[in-house]
This record gives C-alpha cells, structure tokens and sequence, in this order.
C-alpha cells in the first residue's frame, strides 16, 4: 500500500512520519512526561473502576455546577501547559546572549511563544472565567441550571476539543508561527505553507463554537431565569459582569470566527482577503481580529471586576458601596470596548485624528474602571476586613492592577506608543492587568466559591504561600520587563547582542521561577485541602458570612440547587435573608423538574475535533465523514425524547432533612 | 535601611541605557515628554489610590475595633460626584495632551522644528530615504544619492530625513528608538516618517513587529553623522562597484538572516516605486498602473484573465491545496495607446485569435468554454515559458 503515493496522500493527507518530532529532544522528552503521566491516570482510573462514573456523572453531565467544574479542571491543566512555554521563553532570553544562540532554534522558540499567547487566553483564561460563571451565576439568581443544559454540556466539549487540536500540535507536527494573533501575509500559505497556522485555524474555530454557544446561553439564563423579586438592579455585581461579558462574547466572537475563515479561505482555496495578491489587504485581517480582540480582554477582566465586588463586600462585612455606578461602570465599559480597537496598531499609519480618536476613547475607559476602583475602596471604608485569602487576592489586584492601568493610559497616547509598541514595556503592561486583573481574580473567585463547591475551604497556608509566591514573581518577571521597555527592547526576540540588557532577563527569569513556585504551591494547596477536608469541612454552607444568593443552599448544592426557588428583596440577597431570620422550609417538597444527561455533546465535540484534525491535515475523507457525522448525530438528537426527568418529592425531602441534620450537627459542635 | 536595600538596583538602572528616556533626535524627544508628562498626570490619581487601598486595609483590619464600622452605608453622592470626576478632570487633560500631541507628532507631518528653539529653515532640505523591510534585513536606498544599503543607515546631524517605508513580503516595523517612533513597513503599501537626529552617534534600528525565523538578526546601525563625514560615507557609498539593479534585487530579496552590511554604488532609480507596487520581476505590470488603468474603465472582460500582474505570494507553488491555478497576462498595449484610447469606453475584441504578449498566450475569451473545468472563469491556459 505504501507503494502508491497517491493512495497514501488520499489517505493521510501531508501527514507522515516526519510530522513527529523525533529530531527534538525537548519535544521527545515532554511527550515521554506526558505519555507515562496519561498512563498513570488511565491506570488509576481504570484500577478505581471510575470510568463509568466519570462518564455517568461528569462528561455527559448537563448540570451547570459539574460543568464549571470540569471547565476550572481545563484551565488549571492548561495554565500548566501554558505556564512551561512561559518558563521556556524564559530561560532562553535569560541565557542568549554574547553570541549564544540558547537552547531554542527559531522554528522552536516561535512556536512557544505562539503557543503560550493563544493557550494562556482561550485555553486558561477563558474556561477560569466560563467555569466561574457557569458555577456561580444560576446559584447566585437563584436558578435551576442553565437556560439550555445540553447546550452548555456541548460547550464545554467544544473548548476541550479546541484544547485538544491545540496540544494536538506538540506531538504531531508543529503549532503556528506567527505570534498569538496570526497577522497575516505572514500566516498565509506563502509564508507558513505548514499545519501549524492551521492547528490555529481550527483550534480556535471549534472551541469559539463553544464559547459562543455557552454566551448565548450565559445570557439567556440571567434574563429569563432570575428568582422572583431579582429585579436587573437587585441582580449581584458578578452576575452583572457575567451578563455584560456574555453580551460581549456573542457580539465580538463571530468577528474573530468570520476573519478566521476569511483567513481559511485564503490558505485553503486561494482567496485573496489577506494576501499581498490580486488587490487583498492583510490590514484589514488586523482590524478584523483586533475587532474581536479588545472586546475578548473586557470579557476576561468584567468577571475578574464582578468577583472583587463580590469578596470586597463579603470580607469587608458591608454592603457594597456605590452598586448603581459600579453597574453603570460595567456598562459603559461594555459598549466602550468595541470604539477602542485601533489602539493596537497606532503605527499602522492612520493619520492624526483618526489615531487621537481611538487614543481617547480608550482614555475614557479609565474613568468607569477608576469609579469602580474607588467603589471597592470605599466599601472598604469603614468596614471589618478579614483578610482571608480572596480578600488578599483582592487587596494584592488594587495594588497591581492600578500600575497596569496607568501604563494602558500610557499606551493609548499615540506618540507615546510610537516609542513603546511592540516593546517589552508593552508584553508588560498586559501581563500587568492580566495576571493582576483578571488571574488575581479567579483567584480570589476559586479562594472564595470553593468551599461552595466541595463543602470544605481551601487551606490557607499553602494559599498564603502561593499568594505571595505569585505576588512577588509578578513584581520580579515584570517590573524588569518595563525597565527593558524603556531601553527600547522589542517583544518576540530570540538572541541578543547587548550584555548589558542580560541582567534583566536573569531578574525576569527568576520571578517566574517564583511564579512557577507560586503554581505549585497551589497544586500542593488543593491536595492538601483534600486531605484535610475533614478540619476544613464547612456544614453551614456559608463559610465566610456572605452577601449573595448562592451561600443560601447547601455547600455542595444539591443537583437541583434551592429545593425552593428563594425571593429576593434587596440586592445582597442571603444577607437580607439572615438580617430578616430565614428559616429553610422543611416540609412541603414537589417534584423537581430536571434536564436528564447525554452523551451527544461529548460525541459531537469529538467529531468536530476530528473533522478539525482532517482539514488540518487535509485528509479530505475524515473531515468530510465527521462533517456528515456531526450533522447526523445532531439530527439524531433533536429526536432525542429523555430529555428531563422529576426528582420525587421524598427524595428532595431526603436531602434536605440531611442537611437539617447537619446543620443541626453544626450549630451543636 | 530599606533604602540601602534598593541601592543594587539604582545602580543597576544607572548602568542602562534608556534609550527611550534619552534619544538623539528631537521627534523622539518630544514622544518622550508626552510619556512622562502623561505618567506624572497619571500619578495624580494613583498615588492617592495606592495609598489609600494600603491605609484603608490597614486602618480597617478587623482587629482594629477602634475604627467606625457602618455595614449599611453604600451610598454618598458627594462621594460619587468625585470618583467620576476626579478620573474625568485627569482624562480631559490627558485627551487635550493627546489630541495636540498627535497631531504634532503625527509622523506623516514635516518636521516644523530641528530642536527646541531652532525652526526649520529654508536651507534645512530634507534627506530622503526609502526604507525597505526584507526577509530579514533592511535596504535603504537613498534617492538623491542613487546609492543603497543593507543593514546600515547614516544621516547627518541636524538634518531632517524623510523616509518612505515598504516591505516586500510581511509586515514588519521600522524603529530606530534614539530617533523617532516606529511605523510599520507593509507589503505593497507606503508609510512615511520624518525624524531628525540632533547628536553624533551610533545607534541600534530594528524590526518591531515580528516577522518570521530571522526575525531576531533583522537589526541595523543607525550612524548620526557630521556633515562632512555623511558626505565621506555617500563617497564610500559610491565607490563601492556593487549595483543593485531588478535582478540584484530579486536575489537580495530572498530570505537571509543576519545580513552584514553592504553598500551599494549605484541603484536602480525606479527600483523602490516598483518594490512598493509588486512589480520588480520582468514583465509584471505594476499596482500603480493597474490602478491607472481601472481609473480609465478598466480591460472589461478581457482584464478578468490579467492575473499574472496580482500574482506576488505564489500560491501555487507554495503548495496551496485546493487554490487557482495562476493565470496569466494576455498582453497589454502601452501606456500612451491607454492615453489616447476614448475614456469610459470598453470595446469587443475584434479578432478572436490569441493575441501574443510577454511570450504568453493570451486566454480564450468566452463566458463559458466548452472544455471549461472552472465554474467561475473557464479553463485557464497553461504557461509557454
């Protein structure tokens, strides 16, 4: 068979065996890790007889909290991925210098920092902050589950399917690269003839279906499925972020979907959107995608905005201070976002005033992100501040996030960005509100809601020793990175000459080796917890005396969430409920309405993965059968009749006197 | 003692070159006072904000029972009325700092001034140089000299240069960070920059946008020079027998890295004005006359086959998949027939037999062809050469 080369290309398409990377040893020796730490779990698992379980009560889950628990799972396994090729970058600009080449070829080095780009946002960044939402919003407005449950089930898989192409590429031929936005003509055919900018394409493109999807969904469940009396402005401030976040995502990822198949186009069947040929214009690939990508930053760090409000208030014992403006804030920040693109390439050469009015419109959004700066500060005023680990969290992102803003502001000046784009000042200033914003967030935001989820908290010396871990090597890996900023150091280099600039790298490498502790302290944190899960345990469901709606229920909630749905009066809603002396009903249990699970969406996302894996490849006949397939089984579906079932009244009755025990349990010991 | 700690790091700064904070040339000067006059406004309001969230966590730590406790008050519309305007007052200021300076600093713009306190004059005539961002190095070709470079780029003090920036391939960006501010070089497009350097010296330039492997030694020195020695190094320049002419040029243009210095004696006149319209390689028409050429009414249907002048990333042989064939240019009559033709006026061709041009055939001209494989233009020719 191997005979014929034309069989063979049909069947396989370009890929061979030249596409493993047997040539290099890094690559080797990752898949060598993985491979026996893959082993080891299956084994595990398959020792534990767990498989049916997971596949029972996890994959095919449709429930909202099990589903934001596998995303968190995702972005925490991602960030380990994303963070090694931070380490990578790392240490070869630490050490390439005085005519050293490092350790990294180019065709190496570029990848990684493709990689770490496209990988730390859609791959942690975004499932951190989709599992919170799915987590937390339905608990807090008092919801059942989602609007749509099998769609957020198919969601969830479709981002894994992308992770999956993604990491994909590590072993089996080669990822982008092009830098994390793909500009092209440089990703087009002519310049990256390779699979890599398509591991990108399709990586991207199945798991924006997800992210899309799992938006529109976010959205209909805040507006359709608030507990009586949740007026808009009674809802929590993290749910109004997750609403505008949601609003953000379905209005700007079809933009990032549209110019990434213009870019397919272009590569796959010689269309000339973005090429140098026949009249095409790669600028306006870079409008297009930057369209998608500034409003992608808002809906990182509006989360990030709704967990601080929420910790603030908690641990300050107060009410949030100045709820309507922080609302207000969160909408204007939303529509903002989308006059604000062009900031990204003031070189291009736009002229003038066209330059000075995106440079201003991104100015003005300091001002609601100053007011709810301010807003958090003076909930602080006159507070009781338990400096548990979200509120640390929290205190360590004003501190931080403040210089990040301020050199944004500084960079949305046009002359100075003409001196500062591309620099290191700039990869600074984005990690800057990044890591300070939107990852201090989700810190404080797993700090706070774990117990919520497992029923016992998270130890607090191992967060503490991760907290100031990550704090200082922030401060060490960036603050270095301004400084070479300034010395006029561009991003992206992979040799340099002048052994002055070393040091700083030297500096920079070492602070994320403390990040990298700081990662690892983390890990450490959650196996201890779990060990210790009996002194951690919390009965009460509502360890830190909190605000919202969601610390109402039992920790962990049970499948249905509230055995009556609750309703609300004021808009920190549990609070309001204890101040007034709530006492959970104990008798009068209905029937309880329920999605039932599936396994269509887990059956669908592989599919498209592999239909991702044969465009990739161009292996014609796999994408075409798992296109056919696809629609075949999401057909098949919609004839699909098991789609909900009723928890009987006794068996809610059940639970809920379990949770009358304990409570009882509790209140004695 | 805190402050002794710090000292390591003072000195490490004084070590540095801050060649943002310090530049040569006046445009990067003034890019410079715009960073720190916008950070000094800047930290009008975060100073306080810092100092603030640090007392108020500390003030009202638990521990502290002194400190008042009100759970209840959210509300103060004074309070509200300053933490929207006090970020409003700054955002006017800076925004007005803005619009001016954008506009003043517009690279587009000719410089009104050599250095503060010095306008321009009459005699203070521009050098012009064609900055042209290749895989991966940089030519720079000096039009009122007819010399050229690679990787090297010199100016006299006190000069202002006018430089027109493209690229052949991908984007990249030209930035000399002692002189003025970057600007990106794109492919088939043209960006401008004027700058001035006031202050003898050597200086590093560089890509600032990444542009593929050898993106890394994609750097160049930029010499400030006396005026003298400018014209000592043009003579340098001149002696040098090397000429860059089309086909030099298409064989410098293939990718490289780590290109040393060359210094070109003569050069092609019309060389950068086709590297800007992707016409170097014979016999392609260029984007300018195209665009002529469309201005007038265009080729009418004819022109649809007229491909082989839009042809620049080479598809095909890059290995496209599933993309077009290259088609290929049927011929094409001269500038002045295109001059005296009636304007606006399309006529049928009037023989129908191929017409020969640039040694190809010219297309088959019918909607569809009986042996058509394309469902959009027919069957396309095949190439003699």
């Amino acid at each position: 068979m191997f005979d014929n080369p034309e069989l063979v290309k049909m069947i396989f398409g370009r890929l061979n065996l030249d596409a493993l990377p047997l040539h290099e040893p890094i690559l080797v020796g990752t898949f060598a890790m993985v491979a026996t730490g893959g082993l080891a779990l299956f084994a595990i698992v398959t020792y534990f007889r767990l498989w049916t379980y997971l596949w029972r009560e996890w994959f095919t889950s449709v429930d909202h909290k099990r589903i934001g628990i596998m995303y968190m799972i995702l972005g925490i396994v991602m960030l380990l991925r994303g963070f090694a090729d931070a380490l990578m970058m790392r240490l070869q600009q630490a050490i390439a210098f005085g005519g050293s080449e490092g350790y990294l070829p180019a065709h190496h080095y570029d990848q990684v920092f493709t990689a770490h780009g496209v990988i730390m946002i859609f791959f942690v960044a975004m499932p951190l902050v989709t599992g919170l939402m799915n987590y937390v919003m339905p608990l807090q407005i008092g919801a059942r589950d989602v609007s749509f449950p099998f769609l957020n089930n198919f969601s969830f898989w479709m981002t894994v399917g992308g992770a999956v192409l993604v990491m994909m590429s590590l072993f089996i031929g080669e990822f982008a690269r092009t830098g994390w936005l793909a500009y092209p003509p440089l990703s087009n055919i002519g310049y990256s003839p390779d699979v890599g900018v398509d591991y990108y394409i399709w990586g991207l493109q199945v798991a924006g279906v997800g992210t899309t999807l799992s938006g529109i969904n976010l959205i209909c469940t805040i507006v359709k499925l608030r507990a009586p009396g949740m007026t808009m402005m009674r809802m929590p401030v993290f749910t109004w972020t997750a609403l505008c976040t949601n609003v953000l995502i379905v209005a700007s990822f079809p933009v990032l979907t549209a110019v990434l198949v213009l870019l397919s186009l272009d590569r796959y069947v010689g269309t000339n959107f973005f090429t140098n040929d026949f009249g095409g214009n790669p600028m306006m690939y870079v409008n297009l995608i930057w369209i998608w990508g500034h409003p992608e930053v808002y809906i990182l760090v509006l989360p990030a905005f709704g967990i601080f409000s929420e910790v603030t208030a908690t641990f300050s014992g107060k009410r949030l201070f100045g709820y309507t403006s922080m609302v207000y804030a969160t909408v204007v920040i939303t529509i903002l976002s989308y006059l604000v693109w062009l900031h990204h390439f003031f070189t291009m050469g736009s002229g003038a005033s066209v330059n000075s009015f995106f440079g201003i419109t991104t100015m003005i959004i300091s001002i609601p992100t100053g007011a709810k700066m301010f807003n958090w500060l003076f909930t602080m005023y006159r507070g009781r501040i338990r400096f548990e680990l979200p509120m640390m969290w929290t205190v360590a992102f004003m501190l931080t996030f403040v210089i990040g803003g301020m050199t944004g502001v500084l960079l949305a000046v046009p002359p100075a960005d003409f001196v500062l784009h591309n620099s290191l000042f700039l990869v600074a200033h984005f990690h800057n509100v990044i890591i300070g914003g939107v990852l201090f967030g989700l810190f404080a935001g797993i700090n706070y809601w774990f117990p919520k989820a497992f029923g016992f908290r998270l130890d607090p010396f191992w967060g503490k020793l991760s907290f100031w871990f990550w704090v200082s090597g922030f401060y060490f890996a960036f603050m270095p990175l301004y400084v070479l900023g300034l010395m006029g150091v561009t991003r992206r280099l992979r040799v340099f000459d002048d052994p002055s600039l070393q040091i700083w790298f030297v500096i920079a490498a070492f602070g994320a080796l403390l990040i990298f502790l700081g990662i690892i302290s983390m890990l450490v944190q959650f196996a201890v917890s779990i060990l210790r899960r009996e002194q951690l345990k919390d009965v009460t469901g509502d360890p830190w005396n909190a605000r919202t709606l969601e610390w109402a229920t039992s920790s962990p909630p049970p499948a249905y969430n509230f055995a009556f749905t609750p309703v609300v009066y004021d808009n920190d809603a549990w609070w309001d409920m204890k101040r007034r002396g709530y006492r959970r009903p104990l008798a009068g249990f209905r029937p309880i309405h329920m999605p039932s699970n599936t396994g269509t969406g887990i059956v669908l996302a592989g599919l498209a993965t592999a239909m991702g894996f044969g465009l990739i490849w161009y292996i014609w006949w796999l994408a075409a059968v798992s296109f056919i397939a696809l629609l075949a089984v999401a057909i098949g579906h919609t004839f699909n009749y098991h789609r909900d079932f009723d928890i009987p009244a006794d068996r809610v009755g059940q639970v809920e006197d379990a949770r009358t025990r304990l409570l009882a349990a509790g209140a004695q010991s | 003692m805190k402050l002794l700690a710090l000292l390591p790091f003072a000195a490490l700064l004084a070590g540095c070159d801050f060649v943002v904070l310090a530049p040569a040339g006046d445009v990067a000067a003034q890019q410079r006072d715009l960073v720190i006059i916008s950070t000094a406004l800047m930290l009008v309001i975060v100073l306080p904000v810092m100092a603030l969230t640090v007392f108020f966590a500390w003030r009202y730590r638990q521990s502290n029972t002194q400190a008042p406790y009100e759970p209840e008050w959210d509300h103060s519309t004074q309070l509200e009325l300053v933490i929207w305007s006090a970020p409003l007052l700054i955002i006017i200021c800076l925004g007005a700092l803005t619009w001016m300076g954008t506009h003043l600093l517009d690279p587009y713009r000719t410089l009104g001034r050599i250095d503060t306190g010095r306008p321009i004059a009459a005699k203070d005539t521009p050098l012009n140089v064609e900055v042209v961002a290749l895989d991966w190095k940089w030519l720079f070709i000096y039009p009122d000299y007819g010399v050229a470079t690679v990787n090297e780029l010199a100016a006299p003090v006190d000069r202002p240069i006018r430089f027109r920036t493209t690229a052949s391939s991908v984007m990249n960006s030209f930035y000399i960070p002692a002189l003025a501010g970057q600007i990106y070089a794109m492919p088939g497009m043209e960006t401008k920059l004027h700058a001035v350097s006031n202050h003898e010296g050597t200086f590093r330039g560089f890509s600032a946008n990444y542009s593929g492997a050898g993106f890394s030694g994609m750097h160049f020195e930029f010499k400030s020079l006396s005026a003298s020695n400018f014209d000592k190094w043009i003579a340098s320049a001149k002696a040098s027998s090397n000429m860059l002419g089309r086909t030099d040029y298409l064989q410098l243009e293939r990718p490289s890295e780590n290109v040393p210095v060359r210094l070109y004696g003569s050069v092609d006149r019309d060389l950068y004005k086709a590297i800007l319209n992707l016409c170097v390689e014979p016999g392609k028409m260029c984007m300018s006359e195209m665009t002529a050429i469309d201005a007038k009414g265009g080729l009418g249907r004819e022109g649809l086959n007229n491909t082989l002048p839009l042809t620049y990333d080479k598809y095909a042989r890059r290995g496209a998949p599933l993309g077009n064939e290259p088609t290929f240019v049927a011929g094409i009559c001269s500038m002045d027939e295109i001059k005296d033709a009636p304007a606006r006026e399309v006529f049928a061709p009037l023989d129908m037999t191929p017409l020969r041009g640039v040694g190809l055939k010219r297309p088959p001209f019918s909607p569809v062809h009986p042996s058509s494989t394309s469902l959009l233009l027919g069957q396309r020719p095949k190439s003699e050469s």
